[in-house]
């Protein structure tokens, strides 16, 4: 199936190595049990397409793989490290996991020139002459490397979302997290950020991508993964899983955002 | 059926705004004059003004007597104001009963913390003129005194020695571009001790008075510094910092004692604006970084033990009105404290005022992190910061900004609260008005006074608030273009 589809996903290159491992993983809000016996298998350079309709936990289980949200039951190991309640493990996970958030989170009090520095210089003791250069080249990579001195207040939505990602790839982690990287975006915007996480995928990085941009998924992901109610209900090949659903849910969700 | 379609061809261009949309017309028209109240209300304005400020500039401008030996020689028909009783007491309202011959201790002190502060307070100033200005300062100061001009012959060369190197220090640091930080510390490091030194003079500190107090202070500071020193090239950051501070504190402990050799100058000797400063210096300075810990502390909830104190403070300390805190400090101290154990009556005013300060800046800390979005937290999470540097570099820079109005608002309502331990009897700038009137010779002069004080206060006060404006302008990013 993967080799006959025309996306550019399925034929980019994916190594035998696990990413990420999650076995048996719950968690509950209180009494709300919000994720429910989720297993999944990540290997480097997959790129990995989540969506669901909205409180379907999927945007809980990528922040769980870089601890912003805690589990309760099962393991998740990232990069061989598994989060326990060890502060050490979690700050190693964060070094090597980026995330770009629906909101962008950038920090408005900083120039985008420092809020790229900021990290490498304070977490991996980078000196802030090489800091500098390595930002420049990943603003140069999305696009905006004019806007360096702007502080974060004086760029469009999406002008901020790609300094968000240039902001994780400066750390350079080896896994990119996207909680819903578009939905904040007017829709003329939305294409230049699909654009630069294209660009990423191409360029091997192994990303998880909560978003409801079907288009992106089909060109990029080489494996989707729908979830309801806090489980994976069903995971697939982008061809696959667009055309043939399995699951009753699958097909009720697609068609409702597919046909309006 | 009218046709809808539409299509605009060319652009229009911007047009300047009608005349009656600008100029002073047009503000006076707007503001002043939009409605028939309002200009019923200007006019009312204007003619209270009329009957307030003419007699006012009056009284204390135009006819004042600038000079008088006692209150006869402002009492004729016509007298305005008796400033010359503001002349002949100024050494009083500014220095109390301090020593007229140390009255350059105080003076030293509170020039160097203005020379200190600028450079800090004013990111623009830039650095040559502020470590030159310093260093200019620093010489004429080391000329002054070791030349003994005037009336300080009595001054020993050792203190002008210790404050120009102190001051030669900062400037060059700050001239060699160290970090601003870095100078900060310095400051911070040095400051408070070289106050205290020159204000008070030399502690009497018992355990520094035996060859084996001297013997163990000693080792503390050569152990200190080597443990630092050995540390620092292992790496090991616990070790640095506690070899360092062992030795910062018998250093700090041995110097005070010392105390460059002044004369004691007694603490109930301090008064007027000079206590008044030293109050609200020390609470300003102990309050807003204790406040944040505290403030952190409550939103701890991982800790809970850890919250419940700081709640547990918070909340006592803000319940109970200062004059309260100050009059236990006063009196209930003594009952808790060991037998022999002594606290200077200034002393204890300060640690009741920095103590309400710091409760009071708790909470405005506290709304100030309330208001910072949970997505800059995790976005800091994310990158990987560590607790500390999450506040220190995200979230504390933008939480206090978001607060410096109720920042520095604080800090006027400490200044001005300062005013309450003249009721445990410290005399400071208000008590040291009321009490200058009842001198025999000058009877009858309260409006003098009270109108000079309230001059200082409105001074400080104002001097603050304008900075936080400053300060607020400078930090705005959002929409800076």
């Amino acid at each position: 199936m993967a080799n006959t589809a025309e996306s550019t996903g399925a034929a980019m290159e994916i190594s035998d190595e696990v990413a990420i491992q999650i076995n048996g993983m719950h968690k509950w809000y209180g009494d709300f049990h919000v994720l429910k016996d989720i297993n999944l298998t990540v290997h480097r350079g997959e790129r990995i397409v989540v969506c669901g309709p909205s409180g379907s936990g999927k945007s809980t289980m990528i922040r769980c793989i870089n601890r912003l949200e805690e589990h309760q039951r099962g393991s998740i190991v990232v990069d061989d490290i598994e989060l326990t309640n060890d502060l050490k493990n979690i700050d190693a996970v964060r070094m090597e996991v980026g995330m770009v958030f629906q909101h962008f989170n950038l920090f408005p009090h900083l120039t985008v020139l420092e809020n790229c520095t900021l990290a490498p210089i304070w977490v991996r003791k980078v000196p802030k002459k090489e800091a500098i250069e390595s930002a420049m080249t990943y603003l140069e990579r999305v696009k905006i490397p004019e806007q360096a001195h702007k502080y974060p207040g004086q760029l469009s939505g999406g002008q901020q979302q790609r300094v968000a990602i240039a902001r994780s790839l400066c750390m350079n982690p080896r896994i990119m997290l996207f909680d819903e990287p578009t939905s904040a975006l007017d829709p003329e915007m939305i294409s230049e950020v699909l654009d630069t996480m294209i660009d990423l995928a191409q360029s091997g990085m192994t990303m998880i991508c909560v978003t409801h941009e079907m288009g992106f998924a089909r060109k990029v992901a080489n494996r989707v993964i729908f979830m309801d109610g806090g489980e994976i209900i069903e995971q697939n090949e982008p061809e696959a899983f667009f055309n043939n659903p399995q699951n009753e849910r699958t097909k009720l969700f697609l068609s409702q955002i597919l046909n309006h | 059926m009218t046709d809808i379609s539409y299509v605009k061809t060319e652009r229009h261009e911007s047009l300047p705004p009608p005349k009656s949309e600008v100029g002073i017309i047009h503000w006076l028209r707007s503001n002043l004059f939009s409605t028939w109240y309002n200009s019923i209300g200007t006019v009312a304005v204007l003619y209270l003004f009329y009957l307030v400020v003419p007699p006012l500039v009056d009284w204390a401008l135009i006819s004042p007597v600038w000079d008088a030996q006692s209150n006869q020689d402002c009492r004729f028909e016509g007298a305005g104001a008796c400033w010359g009783f503001i002349g002949a007491r100024i050494n009083l309202f500014f220095y109390g009963f301090y020593d007229m011959e140390n009255y350059w201790r105080p003076t030293l002190v509170g020039l160097m913390l203005l020379f200190l502060a600028i450079p800090i307070l004013f990111e623009q100033v830039p650095r040559k003129v502020a470590s030159g200005g310093f260093a200019l300062f620093a010489l004429f100061w080391a000329i002054w005194a070791i030349g003994g001009i005037g009336t300080v012959a009595s001054l020993n060369l050792a203190v002008a020695a210790g404050v120009f190197l102190f001051l030669a220090a900062v400037a060059i640091a700050s001239y060699l571009k160290a970090p601003r930080s870095a100078c900060a510390i310095a400051v911070v490091a040095a400051f408070p001790w070289l106050s205290v030194s020159l204000l008070y003079g030399p502690l009497n500190v018992e355990s520094l008075q035996s060859g084996f107090g001297i013997a163990i202070y000693a080792i503390l500071l050569i152990g200190g510094g080597a443990l630092g020193l050995w540390s620092r090239q292992r790496r090991d950051a616990l070790g640095t910092m506690v070899g360092f501070l062992l030795a910062y504190a018998a250093l700090v402990i041995i110097y005070m004692s010392w105390g460059m050799d002044l004369t004691v100058q007694p603490t109930n000797t301090f008064g007027g604006l000079m206590l008044t400063l030293v109050l609200s210096v020390v609470a300003i300075g102990v309050s807003l970084p204790l406040g944040i810990v505290l403030a952190l502390g409550r939103r701890a909830h991982t800790m809970p033990a850890v919250q419940m104190l700081c709640i547990g403070f918070i909340e006592l300390v803000r319940a109970v009105p200062l004059i309260t805190i100050l009059f236990m400090a006063q009196f209930m101290l003594p009952l808790f404290l060991p037998e022999g154990v002594n606290f200077d009556n200034v002393v204890r005013a300060l640690v009741g005022v920095s103590m309400f300060a710091s409760a009071y800046m708790a909470e405005v800390v506290r709304g100030g992190l309330q208001a910072i979005p949970k997505g800059q937290f995790e976005a800091a999470d994310s990158l990987g910061l560590n607790f500390f540097l999450k506040m220190r570099l995200i979230i504390l820079p933008q939480a206090l900004k978001i607060v410096i109005p109720g920042i520095v608002s604080t800090f006027i309502g400490l200044f001005k609260d300062t005013s309450l331990v003249s009721i445990i009897g410290l005399m400071d700038l208000l008590l040291i008005a009321k009490s200058s009137v009842t001198d025999s010779k000058w009877l009858g002069l309260e409006h003098e006074a009270y109108f000079f004080i309230a001059l200082i206060y409105f001074v400080f006060c104002f001097g603050m608030s304008r900075y936080s404006i400053y300060l607020e302008r400078k930090l705005h990013t959002g929409h800076k273009r």
